[in-house]
């Protein structure tokens, strides 16, 4: 067995982990410092599988290269996975003259790097697609190839899928050194020790440090982020595509678009943070008061404010030189760093470049014959139909009890979501965990009815006290004790 | 199922609402999302329900039990953990009213509805707090239910934003648990709870209120660590260099209210923007034939007492709608004039005494209630948004009008 561990449960860690699951001799260990799967740069993005046409092939020539193809591998990822996804188009909207020009260059671009039936519409077809674009579009580069996924539900999907087929997760581990022996790889965690032949860096924001920490200190990682706004489901107009503007030299430009549950959603700005700014996460006035005056630029039927629902930053991992870094550095040692945009289009296709990488290593990858490329998505009650929440109801009533009233999730959805938790090997039971496999939280009230039942639910099927449940993780715990704990006197 | 009456919701509103349709005979059914009835009375273990209606002060859970226990006693159908899915306007005499509990989904068709569905509270990302999204921060509601529901201490060292009643109440309450509430910040230069509430809850418990202040920005890693606060002017304008950084763990939102409508608004029900629940008439009659909506849902109330009223109201109303139906005619439309923020009802019948519930703009002393139309002044000592005035209008004084303008001013 040739044993490789694989550092990051992203959604470039996972969909090379899954990818690796497929061959019989090659034994799959994940590491994550976070208490579940997809908590990192995956979280927080614009959630596209984007085209492939921005991807300059002369100075980004990995980008470009993998960013179609991953997009066309993820046409079958959703499906195998029962990822939440649309494949509704993009279009990239020119407003002056000149914007013409740009759209030609992306259409150019786009024909070099194999992206089929891009072509550029005139106002007439733009508006009779997007009645509510800004009145002084001229056009548009229709982009049909573009479609939008569930990050972080993608990558439980994969996980849950790699964990069938074989994967070992290790989560809350996160790594504090690794060593390099006569011949193999030791990563050090705070529970254990484990040992490698090959090691796959896919840590992103931390892609670096992990680097270093083998020995290899020619790369640096420079957090970038982005700030978004989500809206409640009930405002209208939303856009049927993805709208861009016509990017400029430094940026794709903020989107308007509705995401796959519904939301209107702009965003991102783009700024750039000190490199030691990795967990810099906050939401600035700033920031959301650009993306919002940006959006209106292309979208200007913006509802009030007050319909804002969330608003959330993601960090990009910028690699030095602007491309993806996938490549053996040494002894088994693969990176798989630097993975911005378009890192979450582009992960099925790193994961086949990673697994090629092995393979030109002599390992030989024999093909498991059991191999299941198979999962099954969690059950919904909001995706039912009334006799199917009949029948669920006659396996167990929880299916006909409702948690989460906004987004309509039922007790057996949230129940189901602790089992796969726990499948997976998720430790700490934490809220997200359960908000990003059912949708409960994340509607209209934002949790304040729904976040006690869940509290409670994972409390009871994890042997624990409604205080010591997370939110996202150790050093997110809910609460400080029973109620009578300052009264006592003993409270940590 | 045929029903005369499906009362949604099991709070004080739904319950008084079941209690009176049943004792005017009709076939009532009501439906309750949660695991038991009261709605969010039985977490309010407060004193301050009932001194209306009973003279007495019961705390919630207290209030909840004699409405539950009448119920009861009267064996008045009821069902649990049951989510309303939808309403179906069928026609003017029915309705169908779709619900999933853990008995599954079913159908019930009824002739009128009584909606009593409740409120939600503003969360932070509605009134614009920025920084990180951590464990710590949540809505008074929420804290209360974990405390008075789980036996369970959110934080220990809490900043509260908004004066509203529910915010002051859990001042007072994670005051008593032995946590340090460090401050209450106000936006509005005047508080925004009852006057009763900052005495018991804030001066009794040397709580300061910071007033014409706003919370801008949280942060922390994993949970809360800091709060940065601003001062404002008289245009809520931010006064810069005012901004000053508060520790703590917990930031406990109570800014305020906003009517549960969405199975309403889906089936056309007019929504007025001020209040944000439905318009109705004197029966607590939305502009759909039959549906009825009292309590939270349709406005904020400050008292329980309040709430039943409308409840009791709205159950007179279904049954005048099943038996006799409810006449057509022009009715008197009661409009927010100059100083009123709203009055409910919208529209009255002048065929008899009613109520007028309605919120001033900002606080005044020695105003008067102006009703031009009808000739009434009525004199008030002081008023403020935070309490809700009541105007008896009686039939007798109720002239020939097609419209009523309430204005409060000197």
């Amino acid at each position: 067995m040739v044993k490789v561990a694989v550092i990051g449960a992203g959604v470039t860690g996972m969909s090379i982990v899954r990818e690796l699951t497929r061959y019989q001799n090659i034994e799959v260990h994940v590491i994550e410092k976070q208490s579940d799967v997809g908590w990192g740069v995956s979280k927080a993005n614009t959630a596209l599988i984007h085209g492939g046409y921005d991807d300059d092939p002369e100075r980004f020539p990995v980008r470009a290269k993998l960013c179609i193809r991953g997009n066309r591998l993820w046409h079958r990822w959703v499906k195998e996975l029962q990822i939440p996804h649309i494949w509704n188009g993009a279009l990239i909207v020119a407003k002056k003259d000149e914007d013409f020009k740009e759209l030609e260059i992306l259409l150019e671009r786009g024909r070099k790097n194999g992206v089929p039936e891009m072509r550029i519409i005139e106002r007439e077809e733009l508006f009779a697609m997007e009645p509510h674009v800004v009145k002084d579009a001229l056009g548009a580069l229709w982009v049909p190839v573009v479609g939008q996924i569930g990050p972080i539900p993608a990558v439980i999907a994969i996980a849950e899928n790699a964990v069938a087929n074989g994967a070992k997760l290790h989560l809350d581990s996160e790594v504090l050194d690794i060593e390099h022996t006569e011949k193999d790889w030791i990563i050090k965690t705070p529970q254990e020790s484990i040992r490698a032949d090959y090691v796959i860096n896919a840590a992103g924001l931390y892609a670096d440090k992990i680097a270093r920490m083998a020995g290899f200190e020619n790369f640096s990682i420079t957090p970038r982020k982005g700030e978004y706004w989500l809206f409640d489901d009930d405002v209208a107009p939303k856009p049927a595509h993805v709208l861009f503007p016509t990017p400029t030299k430094i940026s794709k430009g903020v989107v308007v678009t509705t995401e796959i549950s519904g939301h209107l959603m702009i965003g991102p700005n783009a700024q750039n943070l000190p490199a030691e700014e990795k967990e810099n996460l906050a939401n600035t006035r700033e920031g959301l008061d650009e993306v919002w005056h940006k959006a209106q630029e292309i979208w200007p039927a913006m509802p009030p404010r007050s319909k804002v629902i969330r608003t959330f930053a993601g960090l990009r991992p910028e690699p030095p030189e602007g491309d993806f870094i996938i490549r053996h550095e040494d002894a088994g040692f693969i990176n798989a760093a630097g993975i911005r945009s378009p890192g979450l289009t582009s992960a099925p296709a790193i994961a086949e470049e990673v697994a090629n990488i092995i393979a030109g290593l002599g390992v030989e990858l024999k093909i498991k014959n059991d191999w299941n490329p198979m999962r099954q998505e969690i059950s919904h009650f909001f995706m039912m139909t009334p006799q199917m929440v009949n029948d669920m109801v006659a396996k167990s009533p929880a299916y006909g009890k409702i948690v989460c009233r906004c987004n309509k999730v039922s007790e057996g959805d949230v129940l189901e979501a602790i089992e796969r938790m726990k499948f997976i090997g998720v430790k700490t039971p934490c809220v997200d965990s359960v908000k990003f496999r059912t949708k409960a939280t994340t509607g209209t009230c934002q949790g304040s009815f729904c976040r006690p039942r869940i509290v409670k639910l994972l409390a009871e099927a994890y042997n624990l006290q409604p205080w010591q449940i997370t939110l996202k993780g150790p050093g997110s715990e809910m609460g400080v004790g029973d109620i009578k704990v300052l009264l006592r006197g003993d409270a940590q | 199922m045929n029903y005369d009456v499906v009362v949604i919701g099991g709070g004080p509103g739904g319950l008084a609402a079941a209690l009176r349709a049943h004792e005017l005979g009709l076939k009532v059914l009501l439906l309750d999302e949660n695991e038991f009835l009261g709605g969010i009375l039985p977490q309010c273990i407060h004193p301050g329900f009932g001194t209306v209606i009973f003279k007495k002060d019961y705390t919630g859970p207290e209030f909840a039990s004699i409405f539950i226990h009448k119920i009861i006693e009267h064996k008045i159908p009821y069902k649990l953990n049951a989510h309303v899915l939808e309403i179906r306007n069928y026609s003017d005499m029915e309705k169908i009213v779709v619900y999933t509990s853990p008995e599954g989904v079913r159908e019930v068709w009824t002739r009128t509805v009584i909606y009593a569905a409740g409120a939600r509270e503003r969360h932070q990302f509605e009134i614009g707090i920025t920084g990180d999204r951590v464990s710590g921060v949540l809505t008074a509601g929420e804290a209360q239910t974990y405390m008075d529901l789980y036996g369970m201490l959110p934080g220990k060292n809490v900043l509260i934003v908004g004066s509203g009643d529910v915010g002051l109440i859990m001042a007072r309450r994670f005051a008593l648990e032995g946590a340090t509430v460090k401050m209450v910040v106000e936006m509005m230069p005047y508080p925004g709870g009852l006057a009763r509430n900052i005495m018991q809850c804030l001066n009794d418990f040397d709580i300061p209120l910071y007033l014409s202040h706003k919370v801008l920005e949280v942060r922390g890693r994993g949970r809360v660590e800091r709060a940065k606060i601003v001062k404002i002017d008289e245009n809520f304008k931010e006064i810069p260099g005012s901004e000053f950084w508060v520790d703590c763990d917990t930031v406990l939102i109570s800014a305020g209210l906003v009517p549960k409508v969405k199975p309403l608004r889906n089936i056309g029900v007019r929504i007025d923007p001020r209040t944000g629940g439905p318009v109705v008439n004197e029966y607590f009659e939305t502009s759909v034939p039959g549906v009825f909506a009292v309590g939270n849902s349709l406005v904020i109330n400050d008292l329980v007492d309040h709430v039943v009223e409308q409840g009791e109201l709205a159950a007179e109303g279904a049954a005048k709608f099943v038996k006799e139906g409810i006449s057509s005619r022009r009715w008197i439309k009661i409009s927010a004039g100059e100083g009123v923020r709203f009055v409910v009802p919208h529209y009255i019948s002048g065929e008899r005494d009613v109520f007028l519930n309605l919120r001033v703009q900002k606080p005044m002393d020695n105003v008067y209630v102006h009703l031009p139309e009808i000739g009434r002044k009525i004199k008030k000592l002081a008023v403020k948004p935070s309490e809700m005035l009541r105007i008896r209008l009686r039939q007798a004084q109720i002239k020939d009008v097609d419209e009523i303008t309430v204005e409060v001013r000197k």
